[in-house]
């Protein structure tokens, strides 16, 4: 698939896709949806992507949904179904991110409103330039959460702020973000993708499998409780304890020397 | 004998049945029945089998009946192959029966592994009754054993809508006894297998019929039914070997007599 609306490109395992609609502040539309949904089935089955940025093009994240692109879902008289174009667009988004078994990192170069948060939130690290800016943005133009912002963003800031942000619209700037603890870390725009890349070359040496595995169980005990977790982590670790890699880290351990992860 | 469309193994006191047309889905046509009948009653009739299991590949258990075959059959037709018939061969067993689920398991899969005496399903394991989508009903028990595993209401919706449910929900409802990662479905449905065939023989396919009666029988007649098997037992060597090697704190070695 030749994309229109993204940015594809994959060097020393690490795939970036950046949402290249710097105009439309890289809101989704049709066509970003789908080249969204293919890059990210892409990353997933290619064994030399080991890790994976999300960045935008310009000076923005991204601002969610792209209304004006929109608007075919409000003609005259029929019945808004915007609950469809959900399902088969952020819900497919944000699940791919979250089952995808391999780090996904948010470099946030701008604005990361509505769905563009929620993309952000739905990813495994999330570095921010100084001058980014979140915002929920839903309850601004009187639509309800979606893009599992509802899921994340109380979980990652908790429910007091999370209910505020949705609540008020007001935008969240990075220093508060990151104190907050919805970035890990903020860098200076030009700082910004040099240290995402970087993070993200050490994580394409990591044991991808393991990586994979933690994420798998961090999601799973989202919503479980103790017991299913202590007997799913049991069939995790036997799972990488199988693998090459966890092989090659004993054996590194006891020459002590650093192990070479191959990601199998 | 040697089969075509399925890989039968046997390990120690395990058989195994692997569904073997990975290209498509494993749907099922009247070949792969014709084997699997065969091969059951292979299992069935081998003295060192204790326990069976039924899988297919991490991405499909069964897609269902194979439609190309089926396209053009007259009633005359489906009734003459009655190839459905080798699903009762799977009920009358005596030995117990896993199924082992990833993937699709779906119209005639999802029968199957419904025929079968327990599901362990994979993470991602998919069940549904999609038959509604081909202008036809499930015919292999689909809408008898869905909704004794479901309870009527999501059976049914299952049913009319032919949608398709994942391994969480079909967990939480029943129709599958666990859910496990893909990587360890397999074995986890094995080591299961492994610790039923250790089990006492006659008393582990009394338990068997017994439950499937609670399918059959009013709870009376049912009560009935396993009073008279369990004071059967008694006249057993194993159920003494049971009882003795239990007061002794020791494992008890069964002979399945």
């Amino acid at each position: 698939m030749t994309y229109t609306a993204l940015l594809y490109d994959q060097t020393d395992g690490v795939a970036t896709i950046t949402l290249n609609r710097p105009e439309r502040s890289n809101a989704f539309d049709q066509t970003m949806i789908a080249e969204m949904i293919d890059a990210l089935k892409t990353v997933e089955r290619d064994a030399q992507v080991r890790a994976v940025v999300l960045t935008g093009a310009g000076k923005n994240f991204c601002a969610g949904q792209d209304l004006a692109a929109a608007l075919d879902l409000y003609r005259e008289g029929a019945r808004v179904n915007f609950g469809e174009h959900v399902r088969q667009s952020y819900n497919v988004i944000i699940a791919k991110i979250r089952t995808i078994e391999k780090p996904i990192l948010a470099a946030i170069n701008g604005a990361a409103a509505g769905a563009g948060l929620g993309l952000a939130c739905a990813c495994d690290l999330r570095y921010a330039a100084e001058n980014a800016k979140f915002r929920m943005a839903f309850i601004g133009i009187a639509l309800a959460p979606d893009s599992a912002t509802s899921f994340f963003l109380p979980r990652l800031i908790g429910l007091g702020r999370a209910t505020e942000m949705a609540l008020t619209n007001a935008p969240l700037d990075a220093p508060t973000a990151q104190q907050y603890g919805l970035v890990h870390r903020v860098f200076a725009a030009e700082e910004l993708m040099p240290q995402t890349r970087a993070s993200a070359r050490q994580l394409a040496h990591a044991p991808t499998q393991s990586i994979g595995l933690t994420k798998r169980a961090f999601n799973r005990a989202l919503s479980a409780d103790l017991d299913t977790i202590l007997e799913y982590e049991a069939l995790l670790q036997d799972i990488a304890a199988n693998t090459a890699d966890h092989r090659e880290g004993v054996r590194a351990f006891i020459e002590k020397r650093a192990p070479e992860f191959k990601g199998t | 004998m040697a089969f075509e469309h399925i890989l039968v193994t046997i390990e120690e006191a395990l058989g195994l049945i692997q569904l073997n047309r990975p290209k498509v889905l494993n749907a099922l046509n009247r070949a792969v029945m014709t084997e699997l009948g065969q091969a059951l009653a292979d299992l069935e009739a081998n003295d060192a089998v204790r326990c069976i299991v039924i899988y297919g590949n991490a991405r499909a258990f069964s897609a269902g009946a194979d439609i190309a075959e089926m396209q053009a059959a007259t009633p005359v037709d489906m009734l003459r192959q009655n190839w459905i018939a080798q699903w009762e061969r799977l009920r009358q067993l005596t030995k117990p029966t896993i199924a082992a689920v990833s993937g699709y398991c779906l119209g005639g899969g999802c029968e199957l592994a419904m025929a079968c005496d327990i599901i362990i399903a994979s993470e991602s394991a998919q069940f549904g009754q999609p038959e509604i989508n081909l202008g036809v009903i499930p015919g292999a028990g689909g809408t008898q054993r869905l909704p004794r595993a479901l309870g009527k209401s999501r059976a049914m919706e299952l049913i009319l809508t032919g949608k398709f449910i994942g391994a969480q929900e079909a967990l939480a409802r029943g129709l599958v006894s666990r859910v496990v990662p893909v990587e360890v479905y397999l074995e986890e449905a094995k080591s299961l297998a492994r610790e039923i065939a250790a089990k006492a023989p006659v008393a582990v396919q009394f338990a068997k019929e017994c439950v499937n009666k609670v399918f059959e029988l009013p709870l009376g007649e049912g009560l009935e039914y396993e009073r008279r098997h369990f004071y059967f037992l008694f006249s057993t060597e194993d159920q003494r070997e049971g009882m003795r090697a239990f007061l002794a704190k020791r494992p008890a070695e069964w002979k399945g007599r």
